[in-house]
């Protein structure tokens, strides 16, 4: 190709300026609690806060039971499909893809309809069960990737073969699932976890709707009410963005050395 | 999973094959068991209830009371905001994605422009609101430095972060990478033969994209673009964070409505959440039927 190379530079680096300049004038914000000297008392007030801490630690234990039941509903699921009910592949398929239609707000207005305390399952009428809520709601938002990544990994290997071999040797099922089945996909599983993450930790609408204590509630509450501890903030969150998504690439590289196709 | 083990009752492979017509469903019962339950049910039951009256009986009312202008109003601004930053990101994201793939750059700006899409496309909500205010807020490092230097303050030229214009550039943080994940696959399937044929055939570059690459492309561009409008429809994390509720976009009218019925009507709340899933349903589904399409060339 012989054309000329200034366009895609300009492109390239216009497109990179937009991108850098915005966290760049984050973290410099983020300095600027202190008077006259850049300093990272923000970060310090942010971190020392104990709903911060309170927070962010729901926050986590939640997206790690989201992973948890996520990974439950779907492993079995998209390899019961593959072996022996490839003809409900479209319908599965079609229900993951219904999160990404159905914006998390509308979800949580039809939990808030079907579950309040008059109805028949009133799960939003004490703590304990409002969890559960908002953790299966979590579970549906993270579907549509969740199963995708679990599915490009089962496609990359045998299944069947792996099954048979494993019936042969006189395998149970609960054997063939967590031991054949789920360490072959263990990378794939890894993504799909480390996104859920990244989904779940900072998420307001649900959690504020169903007035949970968790991190997305108490950014919007510091957003509210401070200058520069919300910088702070965004810069740690973009940073635990940035950590998920590398994990991401660390474990799929590990993937690629073991099945060419898996991503 | 024990849902699994139970549905095969007989631990021999060939008592498993006798029975599989009959017992195989129940292998996918928890999820569907769960899509009912969290994703199915909860959306129908707003469905039903945006068709109801107070007292439940059957009615259009709620639909027909959607269109008074202050809905309509929040709809259009929704669209309005969705649409500019879809396109936008869409032509922005194609010559990101152009340059990288075909534009001859150094080979390494490609892994990383991949890398930092895949975490900006997920760096959305509060946080992101968080940084445009950092950035393009009245105290924020771009707006001083063009007071600074260049004695420009766009907020004395009608610049505000907390409207149309400011959300709309705020939105294309997540939207041009999301962009260029989707669209360099396609673009990597434009094959160099064919690029190669034609200027063989005498074609110069115009024709080559105007005959050629185009044709191929622009399901994969359109579907995109649906996508990134949904994608920004539904949104409201960043909105909220960025401007409370001053612009009245339709999710944050139906979050108002959610919280404290706003509207003093239930179920005029249901038939606006209805809007919002036809809207989304509709450019989800143009985007998935127009994926299907240019799939035919990027084997």
């Amino acid at each position: 190709m012989k054309t000329s190379k200034i366009g895609p530079w300009i492109a390239f680096t216009l497109g990179a300026l937009y991108f850098i300049i915005p966290l760049i004038a984050t973290f410099e914000f983020s300095l600027r609690l202190k008077r006259g000297e850049y300093s990272f008392e923000a970060y310090r007030i942010v971190l020392g806060d104990p709903r911060f801490q309170a927070t962010f630690g729901y926050s986590t234990l939640l997206a790690l039971a989201t992973i948890v039941i996520g990974v439950l509903l779907v492993v079995p699921t998209a390899y019961w499909i593959q072996l022996r009910l490839p003809k409900l592949r479209p319908v599965v398929e079609f229900i993951t893809l219904l999160p990404l239609v159905i914006p998390a707000i509308v979800l949580v207005f039809g939990y808030l309809k079907m579950y309040n305390s008059s109805s028949l399952l009133p799960l939003t009428s004490s703590p304990w069960s409002t969890n559960l809520l908002l953790t299966f709601g979590y579970v549906t938002l993270a579907l549509p990737y969740m199963y995708r990544a679990v599915d490009t990994g089962l496609r990359a290997i045998d299944v069947r073969t792996l099954t048979e071999a494993a019936e042969s040797l006189g395998a149970k099922w609960p054997t063939i699932l967590f031991k054949v089945i789920l360490p072959n996909v263990r990378s794939a599983l890894l993504s799909g976890a480390f996104l859920t993450f990244a989904i779940v930790i900072g998420e307001f609408t649900m959690a504020a709707l169903l007035d949970r204590p968790a991190f997305g509630p108490y950014l919007q509450l510091i957003g509210a009410n401070r200058a520069y501890e919300p910088s702070a903030l965004a810069i740690i969150a973009f940073f635990v963005t940035w950590a998920c998504m590398g994990l991401i690439q660390v474990f799929g590289r590990g993937a690629r050395g073991a099945s060419p196709e898996t991503r | 999973m024990t849902e699994a083990t139970h549905s095969a009752p007989a631990p021999s492979p060939s008592g498993f094959r006798l029975d599989r017509s009959s017992w195989a469903w129940v292998g996918v019962a928890p999820f569907l068991l769960f899509a009912v339950l969290f994703l199915i049910a909860p959306t129908f039951f707003l469905i039903i209830g945006a068709f109801q009256d107070a007292d439940g009986h059957f009615t259009f009312r709620n639909i027909s009371n959607l269109f008074q202008p202050s809905i309509i109003a929040s709809y259009w601004i929704s669209i309005q905001i969705s649409a500019a930053s879809a396109i936008t990101g869409a032509i922005i994201g194609f010559f990101m994605a152009y340059a990288v793939v075909l534009g001859g750059l150094p080979r390494w700006l490609r892994p990383t422009l991949m890398t930092f899409s895949g975490v900006a496309s997920n760096f959305a909500g509060l946080p992101l609101a968080f940084a445009f205010l950092a950035t393009l807020g009245r105290t924020g490092l771009v707006t001083v430095f063009l007071v600074k230097w260049f004695d420009f303050n766009p907020y004395a030229h009608g610049f505000n972060l907390l409207s149309f214009w400011g959300l709309t550039i705020t939105y294309l943080y997540f939207q041009i990478p999301l962009m260029v994940l989707i669209l360099t696959p396609a673009l990597d399937g434009l094959k160099k033969e064919w690029r190669e044929a034609s200027s063989i055939l005498g074609a110069s570059p115009w024709q080559y994209w105007r005959y050629v690459a185009l044709p191929i492309l622009w399901p994969s561009l359109l579907g995109t673009t649906l996508l990134l409008f949904a994608n920004s429809f539904g949104a409201i994390a960043t909105a909220y964070g960025l401007t409370g509720s001053s612009l009245n976009i339709v999710t944050i009218l139906l979050y108002a409505q959610i919280r404290g019925d706003v509207l003093h009507d239930q179920n005029l709340g249901y038939a606006l959440a209805l809007g919002m899933i036809l809207i989304t349903g509709l450019s989800n589904g143009g985007y998935i039927w127009l994926r299907a399409r240019s799939e035919r060339w990027l084997r």
